[in-house]
């Protein structure tokens, strides 16, 4: 431990650590746009500059290690003037039009000119008409609001290593963009939309379907159904002002009401229906000597990221559709058929934490008869601004349950929405698929956690079971090399795209801190802890869908609908 | 063929490291007169880096054109001498009669167009040169004939 000076006060640090964290741990702000937890400094910005005395210029916080009896002014006159050119200088050839930017009132930029009291432009540079990249069907490039903080090059390369952007040019003419400046949807861009959670203007944003929606909602014609997925529930609220992890389930299920949906289903009972394939999926496998380690398949990110970057490994990938594919697959089956309506008619939206699953509906073979199984994908963020212009407060509704029959679920499929929740509802459900019996508790602890990687060796009835877990597709990568190396003690993977998991998801509400997404995770552990319905083999929901329409996992009713095929990209560009 | 040139070169770096890129990138530019995309899929691969990274550090430096050259090549020298005598106004000029932005290459691969910082050949400015050909002191005027003179040079050869 060492001890320094900060604005006069006396404060304790550990050796090698850097200004700006010490500083953040004293409860003194100090502005950033080119900083991310977790990597290495770029020290890019400078807008983290303090005084430190005896050094004659202005120090970078962020990249400048702490040392014996450091005096340090985080506000000086001359702080404040530096960071204040900045912003200034960012704003010189930046678009004057906040009020109609996706990002008003989320925006960095926006935060730091109000805070650094900036009322005039006073650099004018000239501005260079840049093209908008409208070509992925996720996520919306807008490289005329870009600052080239490079937050989503690293992101993209040292996080998520897909590289699908990177900086191109250089001085004046610099910008964001993929090899040779082609659309997203030409490069090895898996649509996981975490450089929209990373950007710190509205360079980024998602692909938004809000007045595709309201069109649906106003057509007579038409039964729009919604579906939500397990995390949307415990991130919406912060959409609304309330802190972060406040579960608000019911309150947006008569939200969804209020929007006019004639039907609201929980994406979580087809989490539980995914168990119920997959878990038989995997027994198959071991018991017939199948391709093994299984892979999951629920995360559309993680889906074309093997696509592009290991087919050699797509045997390994469950054939199982994910969640809100095989909902979206049975409104227009099942539901359909019982309701009487040509699913023609039927418009089904999903509500999503997930950029990528707007990817994910819109490919062919997630149609039949030329109908898309989910027609729009709205993220959490979406779902917030449509609320807003409905003008529906969900803290101000009384909850409601989700509708038949696609409404009950049990708590192992909410816990989805986190890192580990499929492989923990997974192994309850597998357990007694084996043995016929519950495990005594329920709660799996090595699976839990944010931790990027887990992993868990177990034995159920003489079965050896090796499972791991990884989120964020860098150490998802990081475990594949292991597998192509020939590492054969796992037979079960679990891979989110996303850090975290979907609680962490590229369509969550954004600028949020560390604190926020831990919070939306205990706020779905505490769901399941609470549940009286805790393993989704024991959803009475599914048990009917089996025995009415389905016929058993794994059957032929269940391999057309529920089941799907996956396609090698010859993407030239992508290289990891 | 194209593709040999390059699996030539790679060839040439067998074992080498990401340092490398830009001596690649050189000789495959030397060979080939400019950077296709199937070249920096080919690198990428060799390098084991990514496409965008590849694109990014060649685009940062003027050396490297993404285009192939045209039949007649313009280097509009932007130097500083050139500058004093009116150069801005000769690239505006041939911009627009090639219709070409600096980098780029006519459809019919007849013409393109590059800027570079100085030619060495200050005492002539403005000086702009097709194929290495100087052209000196030169006006607007003399721009639309340089261009007519090439458009007929084209004509004679077919």
């Amino acid at each position: 431990m060492i001890t320094l000076t900060v604005d006069g006060r006396t404060v304790e640090a550990k050796n090698g650590e850097m200004i700006l964290s010490v500083l953040r741990r004293e409860g003194i702000h100090v502005p950033t746009l080119c900083h991310m937890d977790g990597l290495p400094p770029s020290g890019a910005c400078r807008m983290c500059v303090v005084e430190v005395e005896g050094s004659p210029t202005l120090t970078p916080s962020c990249s400048f290690p702490v040392s014996e009896g450091m005096k340090i002014k985080t506000a000086t006159p001359r702080v404040l003037e530096a960071r204040r050119t900045i912003v200034k200088l960012l704003l010189a050839n930046h678009p004057d039009d906040c009020l109609y930017c996706n990002s008003n009132g989320h925006c960095d930029l926006q935060k730091l000119a109000q805070d650094l009291g900036i009322r005039e432009r006073v650099y004018r540079g000239p501005r260079r008409v840049q093209e908008m990249d409208m070509s992925s069907p996720a996520i919306v490039r807008d490289p005329g609001k870009c600052i080239l903080c490079g937050r989503c090059v690293r992101m993209c390369e040292e996080i998520q290593s897909v590289a699908a952007i990177d900086f191109i040019g250089r001085g004046s003419r610099a910008k964001i963009g993929t090899a040779f400046d082609g659309g997203l949807n030409v490069s090895s861009c898996v649509n996981c939309g975490q450089c929209i959670n990373v950007c710190p203007t509205g360079a980024l944003s998602e692909r938004c379907y809000i007045d595709e929606v309201i069109q649906a909602l106003n057509d007579p014609e038409k039964m729009v159904v919604v579906q939500h997925a397990p995390s949307v529930s415990v991130s919406l609220a912060e959409e609304f002002g309330l802190p972060a992890g406040k579960d608000v389930d019911g309150q947006m299920v008569a939200a969804l009401r209020r929007l006019g949906f004639d039907r609201v289903f929980d994406t979580s009972f087809s989490a539980d229906l995914t168990i119920m394939e997959e878990g038989s999926e995997l027994v198959h496998r071991v018991k017939t000597g199948g391709t093994l380690p299984m892979m999951t398949s629920c995360s559309p990110g993680w889906i074309k990221f093997i696509e592009t970057f290991y087919p050699q490994l797509l045997p390994n990938v469950s054939t199982c559709k994910s969640p809100q594919q095989m909902l979206g697959a049975l409104i227009k089956s099942f539901f359909a058929e019982r309701e009487g309506v040509d699913p023609a008619n039927i418009v089904s939206v999903s509500i999503m934490p997930c950029t990528a699953k707007k990817f994910e509906c819109a490919r062919p073979e997630m149609a039949r008869n030329h109908v898309p199984d989910v027609d729009y994908v709205l993220t959490t963020r979406e779902l917030g601004r449509l609320l807003h212009q409905f003008g529906v407060d969900v803290n101000a509704l009384e909850p409601s349950p989700a509708d038949t029959p696609f409404g009950e679920r049990s708590s192992a499929g909410k816990i989805f929405g986190a890192t580990g929740g499929v492989m923990e509802a997974a192994i309850r459900s597998a357990h007694y698929l084996i043995t016929g019996k519950e495990l005594d508790d329920l709660k799996i602890q090595p699976l839990r956690g944010l931790k990027g990687c887990k992993e868990l060796h177990i034995e159920i009835d003489g079965l050896k079971l090796g499972a791991a877990v990884v989120s964020g597709l860098g150490n998802a990568r990081k475990l594949l090399d292991e597998v192509v190396a020939g590492r054969n003690d796992l037979q079960f993977i679990e891979i989110m795209t996303c850090p975290g998991g979907c609680i962490n998801g590229g369509g969550q509400p954004k600028n949020v801190d560390p604190e926020a997404v831990q919070a939306r995770l205990k706020a779905l552990y505490k769901i399941d802890r609470d549940a009286p319905l805790r393993t989704s083999h024991s959803n009475p929901w599914i048990q009917r869908l089996y025995k009415e329409y389905l016929g058993e996992p794994l059957g032929e009713k269940s391999h057309h609908l529920l089941h799907t095929h996956y396609t090698m990209r010859n993407i030239p560009m992508a290289q990891g | 063929m194209v593709t040999a040139d390059i699996d030539n070169i790679l060839n040439r770096h067998s074992g080498a490291g990401r340092d490398h890129l830009i001596p690649i990138l050189q000789e495959v530019q030397e060979a080939e007169g400019y950077i296709s995309p199937r070249a920096v899929a080919k690198i990428a691969e060799f390098l084991n880096l990514p496409a965008s990274k590849i694109y990014g550090v060649a685009t940062f430096y003027n050396q490297f054109r993404f285009h192939p050259k045209g039949r007649f090549h313009f280097m509009v020298c932007r130097g500083t001498a050139c500058h004093v005598k009116g150069s801005q106004k000769v690239l505006d000029e041939l911009t627009k009669q090639l219709k070409l932005e600096p980098g780029q290459t006519s459809r019919d691969r007849l013409f393109s167009l590059e800027v570079v910082a100085c030619m060495g050949a200050c005492g002539l400015a403005p000086v702009v040169s097709v194929n290495g050909e100087f052209y000196a002191k030169v006006t607007p005027r003399k721009l639309m004939e340089i261009i007519q003179e090439c458009r007929q040079k084209e004509v004679v050869d077919v």
